[in-house]
């Protein structure tokens, strides 16, 4: 039995150890906003936060969460409104929108790691996730955006 | 993508229509012997044509909230919220107050239904302006009825309708029920707006209606479906086209836990169409199930027809098919004696890879079978085709399909090909109807395609003593699209042709344009902009080595070699496709060509000194009805490492509905353009595709994209000229531009694609 937390909920499984939690999320869960993209962490659709850290749930077995905090798209925000989605919305950075889920996971860790990411820091962070419709330069624009409105927070918010 | 649209060539009508059911091909051109109707063009043209009857795609309701039907598929390029834009202009709806559902697969209800070929918008506009309007004034109406005033005196006014002389105001929900029960007005009697009331369209600040799903992950798309009792199934499939299962053994699969059964599915010979390669199923109780029941199953494949399919040796035959003459579609003058006469010659060769499309999302879909009946749920761009071809394989009627059209994780063209389709059906139908959702795994995806062609185009010019040219020849060899749906068809396709090799609008006294002949060996298909890519990453690089070579600047050359502006009416250059479109009303512009050129060069500093290892490419290139140029600035390393620094693009593709959009398409095509220049290739070996996942087939990531993409929107204010196509247009003249802009930084001439290490030392 492995027990952890996903967006705020605690949660027991007990099934096979190699289960990807990518799967478990979209098919046992129906939590079908984290993506699959490629099965093999080249692509970066399926980026989930894993006790803070962004990780490709393709390529994370359920069997080691113990004990741990996931966060996928879903629990993001109560109302979408995180600074990386707000800032999505504003550019209108989707075009299909498959990828965005794992952009804007990756986007989100970045900044709370690195509140004022330059451009070198967002091309490493970033490089990971790819989109098909070539929305990468809005991508980097909402990061920045995202980044300026949360720094314009009063201290104390959380990114 | 792309059209196939209604000319097939020289391949007969009685082939054709063999084996194919309603919504296939359209045969109305071209058939010599046969009765003529009058031309049908745009939307007209398409099979099962268009409707304009708003009571079809808008809905009133009493609490005011309007619903649009849109019935063009979603996948990136917002076609959802600028139909449902168009709509709500002319209406005068609070944009707010909209609701899009997707139209189920439904051509005899809905028109024609393909997402492809850059033509939504611009075969839908009057429709979709005549409905909003039609569907205002029926409020306006009964509104006026209710106060017993005269219609002329109310007027919509942003989702409420005003009796200005009285000052009376009552809101759209509120007159719904009886404006329902109104007769739509009348063609003659529809009043548009003129573009300067225009509230949405043009002004680009309409946010994506879907914005908000797609940034929460609450948008749903084809792989996404569930349903109660849903089973999952992945399916091994044969390495090369027209492959078989010679046998398989299931026991090790069936042991894995959650596998249920495992299926074959039986391949079609080629041509094979829409319909599914030979494989063996695995179906699960959840997708991790059936891939490590697929990891256990042993198949053994009989490789067919095409298992020695080799890249390698396939293009050693394309280049010697491009240095023998073949069939000409289009001559004028006597190419072959003025080059023979000229006083400088010019020859290269160009060749560009299979790509295919890897959508984000790759193909998946869910059907089930109760009562005769088959559901299904997909991500398809052509929902119509898909009915009737899983109605044919199910061997049921098309009324009993009901395809339901999801979004679209990208499409790029993979998803007009229903054959992930049929087998969600098949597999349905399996497991006595319970519903099954197939997904590809990536490696499925990269290996089963329907693969952009390959090509070799070779191109020979003279220039006269002053550096003209006198004469051009082009032989363009690929395998064509027309393999998939004809027995030997080793030509390419008009509307291959149509793409910028046939229609080349040059003002050189002797053309002639040669297509020999080349066979298929896997399946073909369309990849945003298709045979464009090719022809015009050829044209282009080709364009700049005479510039080179007869030492005058890759603008002024260029633009010399397009000639004066002027209207070329595309039958007269052999192009009997036209996009599908009226030739009197769609001419090739040499005048708009020139102006987006001079347009990117202005905007991009053109002939700007460029630092050491920094250099500047211009191209431009006619598509899908529009005009798109490109300079790109790239900077090349001492070792060979490329970078790109900036990329502009200009283009003029008429009125501009939703100009946002646009400029996202341009910054779109310009990455899909820098991929396919700098790293995409599939190759082939023993009859299959030699790349799995993106470790192989590389894609551009956010790193090696450029950092700064310009879009420049020419023109656009005159509503009286037709639209030009957005969605594909701007890919093709971006891999000239990258090469001529390597060439001036290095010297270094690229011919064949992808880029990847030819810069290294």
């Amino acid at each position: 039995m492995v027990n952890f937390n996903l967006n705020g909920e605690a949660r027991s499984y007990d099934g096979p150890a190699d289960m990807p939690l990518l799967w478990y999320l979209r098919d046992e869960l129906g939590l079908t906003g984290t993506k699959f993209g490629c099965g093999q962490a080249l692509c970066g659709a399926c980026t989930v936060h894993v006790n803070g850290s962004a990780v490709r749930a393709c390529q994370t077995p359920v069997g080691d969460l113990e004990g741990g905090a996931v966060v996928t798209i879903e629990g993001l925000s109560k109302d979408g409104d995180h600074p990386v989605q707000a800032a999505w919305r504003a550019l209108n950075v989707p075009q299909c929108g498959y990828c965005q889920s794992g952009q804007i996971m990756q986007a989100a860790s970045l900044l709370a790691e690195n509140p004022n990411p330059s451009d070198g820091d967002i091309d490493s962070a970033m490089s990971g996730n790819i989109c098909r419709c070539g929305t990468y330069t809005r991508i980097r624009a909402a990061i920045k955006q995202a980044a300026s409105a949360s720094s314009a927070k009063p201290k104390g918010a959380k990114l | 993508m792309k059209a196939f649209d209604n000319t097939l060539g020289a391949v007969s009508r009685r082939t054709v229509l063999s084996g194919l059911g309603a919504g296939a091909l359209v045969l109305a051109l071209g058939v010599p012997g046969e009765a003529q109707e009058p031309t049908k063009f745009a939307g007209e043209g398409m099979p099962n044509g268009l409707r304009d009857d708003p009571r079809i795609f808008i809905a009133v309701a009493q609490d005011g909230t309007v619903t649009f039907t849109c019935h063009r598929s979603e996948m990136g390029q917002g076609v959802r919220t600028s139909m449902a834009m168009v709509v709500a202009d002319e209406l005068e709806a609070d944009w707010a107050r909209m609701r899009i559902v997707q139209a189920p697969g439904d051509e005899a209800r809905y028109g024609n239904q393909d997402t492809d070929g850059s033509r939504s918008l611009r075969h839908h506009i009057a429709a979709l302006r005549r409905m909003g309007a039609a569907a205002r004034q029926m409020l306006e109406r009964a509104a006026a009825d209710g106060w017993g005033v005269p219609p002329g005196e109310v007027k919509a006014d942003n989702h409420q309708l005003v009796h200005a002389k009285t000052g009376r105001k009552i809101a759209f929900g509120e007159v719904a029920l009886a404006a329902s029960r109104l007769d739509v007005p009348a063609a003659g009697a529809i009043v548009l707006k003129t573009p300067a009331q225009f509230r949405y369209i043009g002004q680009g600040k309409t946010p994506l209606y879907d914005g908000f799903d797609m940034t929460t992950g609450r948008a749903q798309y084809g792989i996404d479906v569930r349903l109660d009792g849903m089973l999952y199934a992945v399916v091994a499939r044969s390495p090369a086209v027209g492959g078989s299962v010679k046998s398989f053994d299931a026991a090790a699969a069936l042991k894995v836990p959650g596998v249920v059964k495992v299926v074959a599915i039986d391949g079609s010979p080629v041509p094979s169409e829409y319909q599914p390669l030979a494989g063996v199923a695995v179906i699960a109780r959840n997708t991790w199930a059936a891939i490590k029941g697929r990891e256990a199953l042993t198949v053994a494949w009989e490789a067919g027809p095409n298992g020695s399919y080799a890249s390698d040796a396939y293009r050693r035959s394309l280049e010697a098919a491009a240095a023998k003459p073949g069939k000409v579609v289009r001559n004028e003058g006597d190419a072959v004696k003025a080059y023979d006469g000229a006083a400088k010659k010019f020859a290269a060769d160009y060749y560009i890879p299979h790509a295919t499309q890897a959508p984000m999302e790759p193909p998946a879909a869910t059907a089930r079978i109760k009562d005769g009946k088959c559901e299904i749920w997909a991500c398809s761009q052509a929902p119509q085709a898909t009915r009737d071809r899983v109605a044919k394989r199910l061997g049921i009627a098309p009324e009993n399909v009901s395809v339901n059209v999801t979004l679209l994780g990208g499409g790029f063209g993979r998803k007009s090909k229903p054959d992930f389709v049929i087998e969600a059906a098949l597999l349905s139908q399996a497991m006595d109807g319970a519903p099954v959702k197939v997904t590809w795994t990536r490696e499925d995806d990269l290996r089963h395609s329907y693969y952009h062609t390959v090509s070799v185009e070779h191109i020979e010019a003279g220039l006269d003593g002053k550096g003209k040219p006198v004469s051009w020849l082009h032989r363009t060899v690929a395998p064509t699209i027309g393999s998939i749906f004809a027995p030997n068809a080793k030509n390419e396709l008009p509307f291959e042709l149509g793409m910028g090799a046939v229609n080349l609008p040059f003002a050189i006294p002797n053309i002639r344009v040669e297509n020999p002949e080349a066979e298929a060996h896997t399946r073909i298909g369309w990849f945003r902009a298709v045979s464009n890519l090719p022809h015009a990453f050829a044209i282009q690089s080709f364009v700049n080595e005479l510039a080179h070579e007869s030492g005058i600047d890759g603008k002024t050359f260029l633009l010399d070699i397009i000639g004066p502006p002027r209207k070329i009416d595309p039958t007269t250059v052999g192009d009997s496709w036209n996009h599908g479109e009226n030739p009197a009303l769609y001419t090739i512009d040499t005048g708009r060509l020139r102006a987006v050129i001079e347009r990117v060069a202005a905007e991009a500093d053109w002939g700007r000194t460029m630092p050491k290892g920094r250099g500047l490419g211009i191209a431009g290139h006619y598509s899908f009805v529009s005009y798109v140029a490109v300079v790109a600035e790239v900077e090349v390393g001492a070792n060979g490492a490329l970078a790109i620094p900036r990329v502009d693009i200009a283009i003029d593709c008429g009125p501009q509905v939703n100009p946002e959009r646009i400029v996202s398409q341009m910054e779109g095509a310009v990455i899909m353009g820098v991929s396919q220049a700098t790293v995409s290739e599939i190759t082939f070996k023993d009859g299959a595709a030699e790349q799995g996942n993106f470790d192989g087939y590389e894609v551009t990531r956010l790193d090696a994209a450029p950092r700064d993409i310009r879009v420049h929107l020419v023109g656009g204010g005159d509503w009286s000229m037709p639209l030009g196509g957005v969605g594909e247009p701007g890919v093709p003249p971006v891999l000239p531009a990258l090469t001529n802009a390597i060439f001036a930084a290095t010297g270094k001439r690229i011919r064949a694609l992808p880029i990847r290490d030819q810069l290294r030392a």
